[in-house]
């Protein structure tokens, strides 16, 4: 008895030890992963910017990639990224945040479990599905109403980009807020608030971490699409502008890689590098959002 | 007992999913081998003598990938020992290409110039017709080249002046690089000075653009073209299979095949260059969404 005791024990032990190996390999490929995509962003991406000069590439104000004098200034579309960002997460917050609110602490049970599936509904729909409703129904509706000749314009893809970040702030923002101890809102409540007054003024702040971790998942998803908002922006590199055809960051690089070749293809790769670490720092700032959240 | 279990469970796991793995893999290959047996026949039919084998390597202009990538595939399916190959680099480099050896076969979207022409000869494989196309609600159903180029280049911005109502022009075009604007943009000879409004990278996205604008102008491959849109007369000149192939209709240009005429072909692009030229061709080429010139 004790011997087959003991020949488990080094079966269990030998098995115990090829799980862990292979746990080890599957977490190392993610890592392995990240660090090749950063080491060949880095490599293919810093020529260009060395051939065209680093001020000259993020300043410059003009990009024509394939003119016969081609000039290769990305300002105009970090701006444009950094407003359509901007510009979603202005109407995207209040809207994700309050549609939460409702979620978490108004509605009733049945009417909440009915919206929640909607918008989980609605993060599923791929991203190409919001760009062709754009096509045909926003950016002619934009046109309408702004007396415009042609709608395809910033506001287009910002309102396009709110809609896409709602589900992931509205999601995140409810699980936070429904993580907030009973005990908070009971006090709150026999000092004599209101219930309204309790949830905005007690459970909300309480959640805060939560919900700015939202709004940063938001971001970095706004700031990542490209594929609706090539359909609605317009897509001619012009300096930002609400009713100007722009084109994003993500949007040159889909577009022209396809037929891109010498300098050009470089420096979409540069722009890839420059997106990159935008997206990095969108992380980090995640990270430390979430940090400051445990502390409390 | 319990790790017994367990650890029967994980082995089960293990089990399944190599499991998976093979059967997976038996089912992928079982379709590789049928695919060519069941082509086999076709291939003896169509070369019954001598089984070709090699590259046939071609190179040169991007507008002409959907045509060479189709007619590659049929060819290659016909003789499974050749592989066509392309690289794009450009109606200039495929020149170049042919000229100097590097690719059997050079492809040019544009005609031989004089200068190009000597040594070389190009055999047009396929017309590329490239539609005007507007709003259905708009009134304007006929442009000369000269106000095509006028509204490309943006000294003229109002319909009004080109026999329409009183609303700006909206100009579509494809993004920097597509071969279609590259065409549009050559023919009418306003490189580098076309005032967009808009750029959308595939046909589809111009045509739904311009069909939910109604002071929208565009451009698109003739075969993509739909009943979505207007398609305008150009110089008085319908788009027409017809009319690409006479040459009445002036937004066109060939597609070319270039090759040496001092140097030998090897029989391997001699058959693709008969093969793209023959009847059969016809229907793969029009697929590809370009005319067949025979």
């Amino acid at each position: 008895m004790k011997e087959k005791d003991s020949v488990w024990r080094r079966l269990s032990k030998l098995t115990e030890r090829v799980m862990n190996a292979l746990f080890f390999l599957c977490g190392m490929t993610a890592i392995v992963f990240v660090l090749l995509i950063t080491l060949y962003l880095a490599a293919a991406g810093i020529p260009a910017i060395r051939e065209i000069g680093l001020i000259d590439f993020l300043f410059g104000p003009e990009w024509k990639s394939t003119a016969a004098a081609p000039s290769f200034g990305i300002l105009p579309l970090i701006l444009t990224s950094v407003y359509g960002t901007a510009g979603a997460v202005l109407l995207g917050v209040p809207a994700g945040v309050l549609c939460a609110v409702y979620l978490a602490k108004f509605a009733h049970r049945r009417a909440a479990r009915f919206l929640r599936s909607l918008v989980d509904l609605l993060a599923g729909v791929p991203s190409v599905v919001y760009g062709l409703l754009g096509i045909i129904v926003l950016v002619p509706f934009i046109a309408d109403v702004f007396r415009l000749a042609s709608g395809a314009s910033l506001l287009c893809a910002m309102l396009v980009l709110t809609v896409m970040i709602l589900p992931s702030i509205i999601s995140i923002s409810e699980t936070a807020l429904r993580a907030v101890p009973q005990e908070y809102e009971e006090a709150s409540l026999a000092l004599g608030a209101t219930y309204p007054e309790t949830v905005f003024k007690v459970t909300l702040p309480a959640a805060k971490s939560g919900v700015a971790a939202g709004i940063v998942l938001g971001v970095g998803r706004a700031i990542g699409e490209a594929m609706a908002v090539m359909m609605v922006a317009g897509n001619i590199p012009n300096m930002p502008g609400l009713f100007k055809s722009v084109s994003f960051l993500t949007t040159v690089i889909a577009q022209e890689m396809s037929y891109s070749g010498g300098l050009q293809r470089q420096a979409l790769f540069s722009i890839a590098l420059v997106l990159f670490v935008f997206i990095m720092a969108i992380n980090f700032l995640l990270h430390a959002v979430l940090k400051k959240g445990e502390k409390r | 007992m319990k790790k017994i279990l367990s650890f029967i469970c994980v082995l089960a796991l293990c089990g399944a999913v190599f499991a998976g793995c093979s059967a997976a893999d038996a089912g992928s290959s079982a379709v590789q081998s049928s695919s060519p047996a069941g082509d086999s026949p076709s291939a003896a039919d169509g070369s019954s003598a001598v089984t070709l084998s090699g590259i046939v390597a071609t190179g040169g202009s991007t507008s002409m990938e959907k045509v060479i990538g189709a007619l590659g595939e049929a060819f290659a399916t016909q003789n499974p020992d050749v592989q066509v190959t392309y690289d794009p680099t450009g109606s200039g480099a495929g020149i170049t290409a042919a000229q100097n050896g590097t690719a059997d076969i050079g492809l040019s979207s544009r005609a031989l110039k004089e200068e190009e022409a000597a040594g070389l000869t190009g055999t047009v494989v396929a017309l590329d017709g490239i539609a005007i196309i507007v709003h259905p609600d708009n009134p304007v159903s006929d442009l000369s080249m000269e106000q095509l180029k006028q509204i490309a280049d943006g000294s003229v911005t109002n319909w009004k002046d080109v026999g329409g109502g009183d609303a700006e022009i909206v100009l579509i075009g494809r993004e920097a690089g597509s071969g279609t604007r590259d065409g549009f943009e050559s023919i009418l000879d306003v490189k580098d000075a076309c005032q967009y409004a808009q750029t959308q990278n595939a046909t589809g996205g111009v045509i739904a653009t311009v069909a939910s604008n109604t002071g929208a102008i565009g451009y698109a491959s003739l075969s993509a073209v739909g009943d979505s849109v207007k398609t305008l007369s150009v110089d008085g000149v319908t788009p027409t299979e017809a009319t690409v192939k006479d040459g009445s209709y002036q937004v066109q240009r060939p597609f070319l095949f270039v090759t040496n005429s001092t140097a030998a072909l090897s029989p391997q692009a001699q058959a693709f260059l008969a093969f793209a030229q023959s009847p059969e061709a016809a229907e793969i080429i029009s697929a590809a969404g370009a005319v067949y010139p025979g």
